[in-house]
């Protein structure tokens, strides 16, 4: 059963009257329980790949089917309702709310789903537990170190047991422990939950622990890899 | 909804000094135009209750001839037995007071300084004489005095007379002579209207009928009623032949007019105060915008919809127009407040009968204009924040992501 699945897909950003064509038609299947890790070089394509399968973006053309829904023509809200359910996301920049604490972060996903205070409560210190942040649940961005962020970030991506998560040079601000810990947590987490794990990166910590990799160049993809259990 | 204003709230306090200084400029232009809305009503107020008090009353019965500008004592254009007409109109319900008044010009002389006045003869006990009785000094004249006179005090403090002083007068009789006698200060007045005290003097109607030579006749019968909205149906109950009956409506055109045209004035500037601090919330919200682009492309990605990215832009507003409005409101309410008390002082303004003001301006806040503008403000200012806040929505999450 796949998660995403990408077929022919084009996509052309166009500055001025200069077009760069940042994928040139790419196919891809993401399957269930996978944990890929896109690589190539900066500008190879990985990130507007993965911002594609997040429904962040639209591909020029082709065709981009999301846990069995075709997304090219959803529109903006509709985008964002897919994202909601199914798709989370951890980003190469720390990327949490500043104003508001580590278990408020966590907890954003919940509320934008509409889930009641008991709900929230009991899945926001589950996800602080698995990724050993209960004793910082209170703090906020600027009191946490980067892995500490990073570790909030993945929780609150795992928040509405999406289907999917795809995480952008996850580990790309972080020392080499912290880094470990953070793919030690969704490697655990990927194995527990059955999750979908999806990574743009070419940092080889993050590589190690891929079942599958992906691999990019100029806008093709010129390894498809094969799932390997890891 | 309430997370909507926590996450509000703490973004305001992001960057505290600026929401300070954005709610600051709201608290202000609401603190001054809810002192413009009491300046305005307290003038108004003031002018239409000194003009109907001391210049028109409620309604007026006057010859069908009569012309108020000239001040004619011409029998031809007077009404006879006055104190029998005005005692027939007091009888009627709705009346609290009418009397008779006999209008003519003269000059007032003491020492070697002349000045015009209008002479009115007046029935002394008459409650609608009591503005006249609050004398600076002396005591007021009596029906029978046939030597004393009562004058204003800037006419008093101009001529330098004090009670008990004599003054000539001159007057312009009813065959077109000039007469003249001297008067004993009995009274000095002050209503608290300089433009109009200074140009008026006040003797027993017994005397002023003789003095001009105006017989048994009156200008006008001025009549006070217990409530001036009944005036219509009074007018038409008092109607007679020879006669015509004016009400408060007809004799203060400019008054009415001037009126009904403040609430227009005062829309227009509360629309451009408004306008302007306005800007500076939304310029505060553009700011928090440009500066959380790529928060606003997590909360995209993490499924936040365009609509609840506006709500979260509103809700700071909203929060912000809370603060500045009721902060502004207090202090607006606390100078009404306090000049509704002590008054604006703005002297003699010069104004003519049309429209008599008070020396001193009290100002007087309403509620429902409190309200009203407390209303219109937020109002104006989440309408306004609604720019930002759909910028803010439409951004594209890729975009926004890798804004700063």
């Amino acid at each position: 059963m796949e998660v995403a699945k990408l077929t022919d897909v084009t996509r052309v950003y166009k500055i001025g009257e200069v077009e760069t064509r940042a994928l040139n038609g790419v196919s891809l299947t993401i399957g269930n329980g996978e944990f890929t890790s896109l690589v190539g070089p900066s500008g190879s394509g990985k990130t507007t790949l993965l911002q594609l399968i997040g429904c962040l973006d639209q591909p020029t053309s082709g065709k981009v089917v999301i846990d069995g829904k075709e997304t090219t023509n959803l529109n903006r809200n509709q985008r964002a309702d897919l994202r909601k359910g199914t798709i989370g996301f951890v980003f190469q920049f720390f990327a949490l709310i500043p104003t508001l604490t580590a278990y408020e972060n966590a907890e954003m996903p919940l509320l934008l789903n509409g889930k009641n205070a008991a709900e929230r409560k009991q899945r926001v210190m589950e996800l602080l537990k698995a990724v050993d942040m209960t004793d910082r649940a209170h703090h906020r961005p600027d009191q946490l170190s980067g892995g500490q962020q990073q570790r909030v970030a993945v929780a609150r991506a795992l928040a509405t047991n999406p289907k999917l998560i795809l995480a952008d040079e996850p580990t790309a601000n972080l020392d080499t422990e912290n880094g470990e810990q953070v793919m030690e947590i969704m490697k655990k987490l990927n194995k527990e939950t059955g999750t979908t794990f999806v990574f743009a990166t070419h940092d080889p910590r993050v590589i190690k622990y891929a079942t599958r990799v992906v691999t990019l160049q100029d806008g093709l993809i010129t390894n498809n890899g094969k799932a390997s259990a890891k | 909804m309430m997370n909507y204003f926590k996450m509000a709230y703490r973004n305001l306090g992001r960057h505290r000094r600026r929401s300070i200084l954005s709610g600051l400029a709201l608290a202000m232009g609401t603190a001054l135009l809810m002192f413009i809305a009491a300046f305005f009503q307290g003038e108004m107020r003031s002018s239409m209750e000194t003009t109907l008090r001391l210049n028109s009353g409620h309604i007026q019965v006057q010859d069908a001839d009569y012309d108020p500008d000239k001040l004619s004592v011409a029998w031809e254009y007077l009404i006879e037995n006055p104190e029998q007409v005005a005692a027939q109109i007091e009888a009627i319900d709705q009346v609290r007071a009418a009397t008779p008044r006999l209008f003519a010009s003269g000059i007032v002389s003491a020492l070697d300084e002349s000045i015009g006045v209008q002479i009115m003869g007046i029935v002394p006990d008459s409650s609608a004489n009591d503005p006249y009785r609050q004398l600076v000094s002396g005591e007021f004249i009596t029906a029978d005095d046939r030597e004393g006179i009562v004058i204003g005090y800037p006419l008093a403090e101009s001529l330098g007379l004090k009670v008990g002083d004599q003054l000539n007068l001159l007057v312009n009789t009813s065959e077109g002579n000039v007469d003249e006698q001297k008067f004993a200060v009995r009274g000095i007045f002050s209503t608290g209207t300089t433009a109009y005290d200074k140009g008026i003097v006040l003797l027993p109607l017994a005397k002023a009928q003789a003095f001009s030579g105006a017989g048994n006749h009156a200008s006008i019968i001025f009549i006070l009623l217990k409530d001036r909205e009944q005036a219509d149906v009074v007018a038409a109950a008092i109607q007679g032949s020879g006669y015509q009956v004016k009400t408060w409506t007809e004799l203060n055109e400019l008054l009415v007019l001037v009126n009904d045209f403040s609430n227009a004035y005062l829309m227009i500037i509360n629309l451009i105060i408004l306008g302007v601090t306005a800007t500076v919330i939304v310029n505060t919200l553009l700011m928090s915008v440009f500066e959380r682009t790529r928060e606003i492309g997590i909360l995209s990605a993490i499924g936040m919809k365009g609509r609840q990215v506006v709500t979260l832009f509103l809700a700071e507003a909203s929060l912000l127009a809370s603060g500045g409005i009721t902060f502004g409101s207090l202090i607006g309410w606390a100078l009404s407040a306090y000049f509704g008390k002590v008054g604006v002082y703005f002297g003699d303004l010069g104004i003519s009968n049309d429209m008599l003001l008070q020396d001193r301006i009290y100002t007087y806040l309403t509620l429902e204009s409190a309200v009203n503008l407390i209303i219109t403000a937020f109002i104006i200012t989440v309408l306004a924040s609604l720019y930002p806040a759909r910028m803010a929505s439409r951004m594209e999450p890729v975009e926004a992501l890798h804004g700063n």
